[in-house]
Formats: C-alpha cells, structure tokens, sequence
C-alpha cells in the first residue's frame, strides 16, 4: 500500500517519502524508535504513525486469497435484513401501498413539495407513527424531529398523538389481543416524551447536529426515524458560494446515509419547491438544485391535484412511479375521502 | 452559536491552538470545511479531525428536548400555552388559541381589506392587562407605508374595551405601550454591511432567518403584512409529470387578471408558518385559514367595524382544495354604478 493514501498529516507523510519510505511494506518491519530516529520525530509519533499504517493494511490485506470481498455484504443478506424491519406506516392506506408498505429503514427518503400541502403534517405523522407498539405491527420506536423552520406545533402533535391511540385502540378491540398493557402504557404525553425535538437556527447549527447525531443516536438505540423539517430552509437564505453549498449538502446527505445505514432507521428530508426554467415554460422542482437530487434514494412529490391532495414517487430504485391521494385531517394524514380513490400508474 | 469562539469550546490546547494559526476561528469556518480538508489547512491526522470535529459539533448542535417537555414549558410559562387571542372567537379556536408565539404570521390581501386594521387590533390586545386577555407588554409597529392612525387605535380601544378606556389615564398608558417605528427609506430598512461586496441574490433570505431566529429566542407573536400582485400567465406552474392538455392553459388566460397572489414569491410562502389571507369576493370580506401547521383550512366571512374586524360566523366555511391560497378582489361595481342600496355596510 502506498504511503501517499494513509490517513495522516501532510507534513509527517512528506517526512516519510524525504527518508525514502515509499510503501507500507518499507517500513512495518521497523520498530518505532528506528523510524523516529530516521524521520527525526518523537518516539510517541512514530508509534501513532505505525498504528495508523497497520490498521489500514489490515482493512486491505486480508482479502487475497478468500472468495469473498472484505466489506461487502451479499445481496441474499440484505434481503433478509430488510425483511426483518418493519416499514414505517404513514397511516394513509394508499400512500402506504404505493410506498411498498410505508416509509422504509435504512433508507434517506426526501419528500417536497408546495407551502401548505401537508409536509410537516406528514412529518409529525411519521414521528407518531414509528412509536407504534410492534404489537400493532409497528416499531416501537423513538424518533428525532430537527426542525429548521418552526413549523413544528405541539398542539398539533398532540391532536395526532391522540388520534393514534384512537386508531389503535379500536385495531386492537378487533384483533381482540391482550392489550390491557399497552393501553396503560399509551398515554399521548408517552408519546410526545419519545419525540427529541431540536430547534436550528443556522446552518452550521444543521451540519454541526448532523455531526453529533452519532453520538446521540449511540446512547439512544430506540430511535428509529430521524425527521430534518426542512433540509432547504438555511441553505436558500444567505448563500453567496453556490460551490460551497454544494458541498456542504453532499457532505450532509453522505452522514445521514451513513447514520441510517448503522443504526438501521428511516431517515426523512423534507424539502420545498422552487421554478425553474425548462423547455420554454416555468416548472416546480424540488429546491437545492440537481446535485442534491442525486443524494436521496427516494424522492417523494406532493402536489395538488384538483382540490385533492396527491403524492407522486418520482424517484425510487425499488418502487415504481405512481401516485396516490391522500388527505389531512384533524386526525392527521388519513386516506382521501374521495370516491373515485385509484392509484394511477405512470 | 454559529459564530462561538474555537478557543472557547475547551478543545484541548495543542489542537485549538492549530486551529487558530490557521485562521479557523468559529465554529462556522470550521464546519464548513470537510475533513479532508481540514487534515490538509491544519496538518493534522485524521483521527484528531475527527475528535475536534465531534467535540465542536457537539458543542455547537442545539440542546434537545422532547415534544412533552417543549409543551409543559409552555403552558406552564406563557400566556395560554403560547397564543395571543384575537377575541375573533372563530379564528381563534382554528389557531388553538390565538396567534401563536414564536413563529412567523402573515397577513396577506389587496389594498383595503383590513390588514392594517388587524393589526392595529393586535397591537392593541397585546398592550391590555392579562385580566382582560391581553400580554400586559409592549408592541414594536414597524409601520412601513404609514398607515398606523394612533385615533383609529384609541376607537378600537373605547369600542371594544370601554370599561378600560374611560378610565383616566388608561388610554394614554395603553397607547403608551406601542412603539411605532417609521423607516425614512427602503435602504434605512434593509441596510447591512455587504461582507462579500458581490449583491446578494436573494436581499429577503437574510432578513427572513433574523426575523424568525428573533420570533423563536423571545417566544413573542410576530406578525407581517404582505402585498398582492396579480399572477402573470408563466406562473401556472406544474410539476414535469402533471399533463396539462391545451384546452386547460386557454381557459385559465380570463383567470389571470382577477387572479392575485401574495408578493415574493414562492421562497417567502414558504418561509412564513401561518399565512392569513384576507379577501373580498361575491360582496362579502373573508379571512382564511390558508397556511397553518394546526388548523384546517376554514374561512370566516367578517366587516369590519368600529371595533375592529366583526367575524360573522365564528364557524368558518370549510374550503378544499388549492382554492384556499386564492386571493379574490372586487372591483369598484358597488362604489361606481352607485344605485343607493349598494353602499350599505
């Protein structure tokens, strides 16, 4: 391995090409005061720098030889990984169907769409929605609401909280389970208290959370979806260096893919809208740009229809396009009550 | 917090003192840069990147709280778990209280409808005694187009609080509480040093983060007026998997005139929490519900009188659809082709 791709300081690599040291094989048969006598370094440096350059051929070594491939994971393994989580219902029967079953772990889903169609509606109803007992054929799970904008209401989430319990009771009554614990247990204030609710006021503010959610999602296991309402609104104040947007936000979406691959939760971006100029005429898109549209594995579209509201999968590896209506209530996201309910296929 | 100190964030020495030769000195610069780059500017292994990265992170990120411990602050410190009642017994039970605390409400509509007399009403109800249902606090206007009538304020006052206002020295105290700022000119309003030089691309953005930082830190009502414009032909704008079929786009041209929409766009829209639009369509004054994360879309037909603004029906209409943003306007039928009847109010 070359010297060149060890994760060190400039300056102690340029240390070791002077003396010569080329390869990793050059020096990891020294010990370490002859390599800091010949770099002129302390005894302690050398040390780190030895380590350093084990660890790292210990993660490329071992591969020769073996049939399989070192870091990889086999797709038959994946598979089974996904059956075992649950999906995340948005408790609108259609939305869920056009979803695969609902909001998915393990995946960075964005969902955007105009002011005042329902997404920070549809935010709130994910966070309730993922503390639903495994009982019920939920998670069980916590949830983290960061919220850029403000719009996140308490009122509101408690209305919805109440309307769950609601739902799961009369679910339960049906099933006829044994449900006299859960019950006791469900009050709507439980519910709220699994809600970690973070107010951001800048961007450093939304990059540096994004930073120490691996710390916190390390203390706080249950948490099975990460909510960012929305991902959009401090990067489009204020931002004279388009470049350095653009990279801030690949960096983000790099870290939240990364945090719902090791804690195994669904994350979920929400995202506005914006016109651009295409073909002639002026047409909505999700905001941030094209980069940014490469970061998401699933992109979600809400849009009005008539006077009806619909979502639309417009960007899926596993889903196919289509779109489903949906309607909020004072209950929260609910199925529409139109009559000619029909999931369009694109 | 963005703007914290490197050297204050009890890093340890030998790395806050890299950071600090190198020019890296808050929390902003430093999280701007990548990893990579940072190892590169500051000469560092990966490893202590990563820890000074974790450790400013961490000190930078805003506490958390739970969804539980957010309400039970509320109601416990603030007037009516966080709202300020309009004494519109219908919008108020909509907003779950009254404007609530905190967030950005707008109020948009055309010239005339009875925005400036809403917030007059507002400054009002804010400086009254908590026995009366008001904050007891003070009220900054920001009275951009010089419309704020300290008369029209003192008769809202004796019409709808009489029993306050006839008392000697009431008035003067209540008016007292109110501030009015006039801004001379535009750029008095928005003046700031341009740190870049280049002109901003968007001269709002920055305003619109320092407004709803400032509404959120304070947790007091902040409410704006907006303007309306009418909606130019490219601005039926779709989605690129929304067919349109031609006979859609020709109908929609007789729309485009009596159609208004709120000024700056759709950034703006987005930016501001509850949106209230005020119109005026088949002879009666309406105000809706338009944005809200906590109420469903209802508008409540109103007049308004001496005492301010009169809702008629404290259970609004229910409306569907995308209708709700609509923003209508009269013209001048009932004042011009003045047939004697049409004048009353």
């Amino acid at each position: 391995m070359e010297v060149g791709r060890l994760p060190i300081s400039a300056s102690q690599r340029g240390k070791l090409i002077a003396a010569g040291y080329t390869t990793l094989s050059s020096f990891s048969s020294l010990s370490p005061s002859h390599l800091a006598r010949d770099l002129k370094i302390s005894d302690n440096e050398a040390a780190e720098i030895m380590r350093v350059a084990s660890h790292s051929h210990r993660l490329d070594g071992s591969a020769a030889g073996c049939g399989t491939v070192n870091g990889a994971q086999t797709a038959w393994d994946m598979l089974h990984e996904e059956e075992m989580f649950p999906r995340i219902t948005t408790s609108c029967m259609d939305l869920d169907n056009i979803l695969g079953g609902g909001i998915n772990c393990k995946e960075v889903t964005e969902i955007g769409g105009v002011p005042g169609i329902g997404k920070t509606q549809l935010g709130i109803q994910l966070a309730i929605n993922v503390q639903i007992p495994v009982d019920y054929g939920g998670l069980g799970g916590k949830a983290i609401y960061i919220d850029t904008e403000g719009s996140f209401m308490v009122e509101r989430a408690l209305q919805i909280a109440e309307a769950c319990i609601e739902d799961m009771s009369e679910c339960g009554g049906l099933l006829r389970k044994d449900f006299q614990a859960c019950q006791l247990k469900m009050h709507p204030n439980n519910i709220l208290e699994n809600i970690f609710y973070f107010r951001v006021c800048s961007y450093t503010e939304q990059i540096a959370l994004i930073n120490y959610l691996d710390k916190f999602i390390s203390e706080h296991k249950d948490v099975k979806i990460v909510i960012v309402d929305s991902v959009t609104f401090h990067f489009r104040q204020d931002f004279d260096d388009m470049a350095l947007r653009t990279r801030l936000l690949s960096g983000m979406a790099l870290k939240l893919m990364k945090l719902a691959k090791d804690f195994s939760l669904a994350v979920v971006l929400l995202n506005q809208v914006t016109n651009k100029y295409i073909d002639g005429s002026f047409q909505l898109t999700l905001a941030l740009g094209d980069s940014w549209s490469h970061s998401c594995t699933n992109r979600v579209i809400l849009y009005w229809n008539g006077n009806e509201r619909y979502a639309y999968i417009d960007k899926s590896p596993s889903l196919r396009s289509a779109s489903a209506p949906y309607s909020v209530t004072s209950k929260g996201i609910r199925n529409s009550a139109s009559n000619c309910k029909r999931i369009k296929m694109m | 917090m963005a703007n914290k100190q490197i050297s204050q964030m009890g890093l340890p020495k030998s790395i806050a003192n890299v950071f600090a030769a190198r020019n890296v000195f808050t929390a902003k610069d430093a999280l701007s840069l990548t990893e990579f780059e940072l190892m590169e500017l500051l000469d560092v292994g990966l490893a202590q990147v990563t820890s000074a990265v974790a450790h400013i992170s961490e000190i930078v990120c805003p506490p958390c709280q739970t969804a539980l411990s957010l309400m039970e602050l509320r109601v416990q410190n603030e007037h009516l778990a966080g709202h300020l009642p309009t004494h519109m017994k219908g919008l108020d039970e909509a907003l779950c209280g009254g404007i609530p605390f905190g967030v950005l409400t707008e109020l948009v509509g055309p010239a005339g409808i009875g925005k400036t007399q809403f917030c007059l009403k507002l400054s009002l109800l804010a400086s009254l005694p908590a026995s009366y249902g008001g904050l007891d606090g003070h009220v900054i206007y920001i009275d951009v187009e010089s419309k704020f009538s300290s008369r029209r304020l003192i008769e809202i006052g004796v019409k709808s609080f009489p029993e306050i206002f006839h008392r000697k020295g009431m008035a003067q105290e209540m008016a007292g509480r109110i501030h009015v700022l006039r801004p001379a000119s535009l750029s008095e309003f928005t003046e700031r040093e341009f740190e870049h030089g280049a002109p901003r691309q968007n001269t709002l953005g920055w305003h619109v983060s320092f407004i709803k930082s400032l509404a959120e830190f304070s947790r007091i009502p902040v409410v704006v007026t907006n303007q309306v414009r009418s909606q130019s032909r490219d601005e039926i704008c779709h989605y690129y998997f929304q067919v349109q079929s031609w006979n859609e786009t020709i109908e929609d041209r007789t729309r485009h005139d009596s159609h208004l929409v709120a000024a700056l766009g759709i950034n703006w829209a987005h930016a501001v929490t509850i949106r209230l639009v005020l119109e005026a369509k088949s002879d009666q004054r309406f105000i809706k519900v338009a944005k809200s994360p906590i109420s469903p879309p209802l508008a409540f037909p109103f007049n308004i009188t001496s005492s301010g603004i009169l809702l008629l029906s404290d259970d609004g209409i229910e409306l569907t659809g995308p209708d709700i943003n609509a923003i209508h306007c009269q013209g001048h039928n009932d004042i011009i082709n003045f047939g004697g009847e049409s004048l009353q109010c």
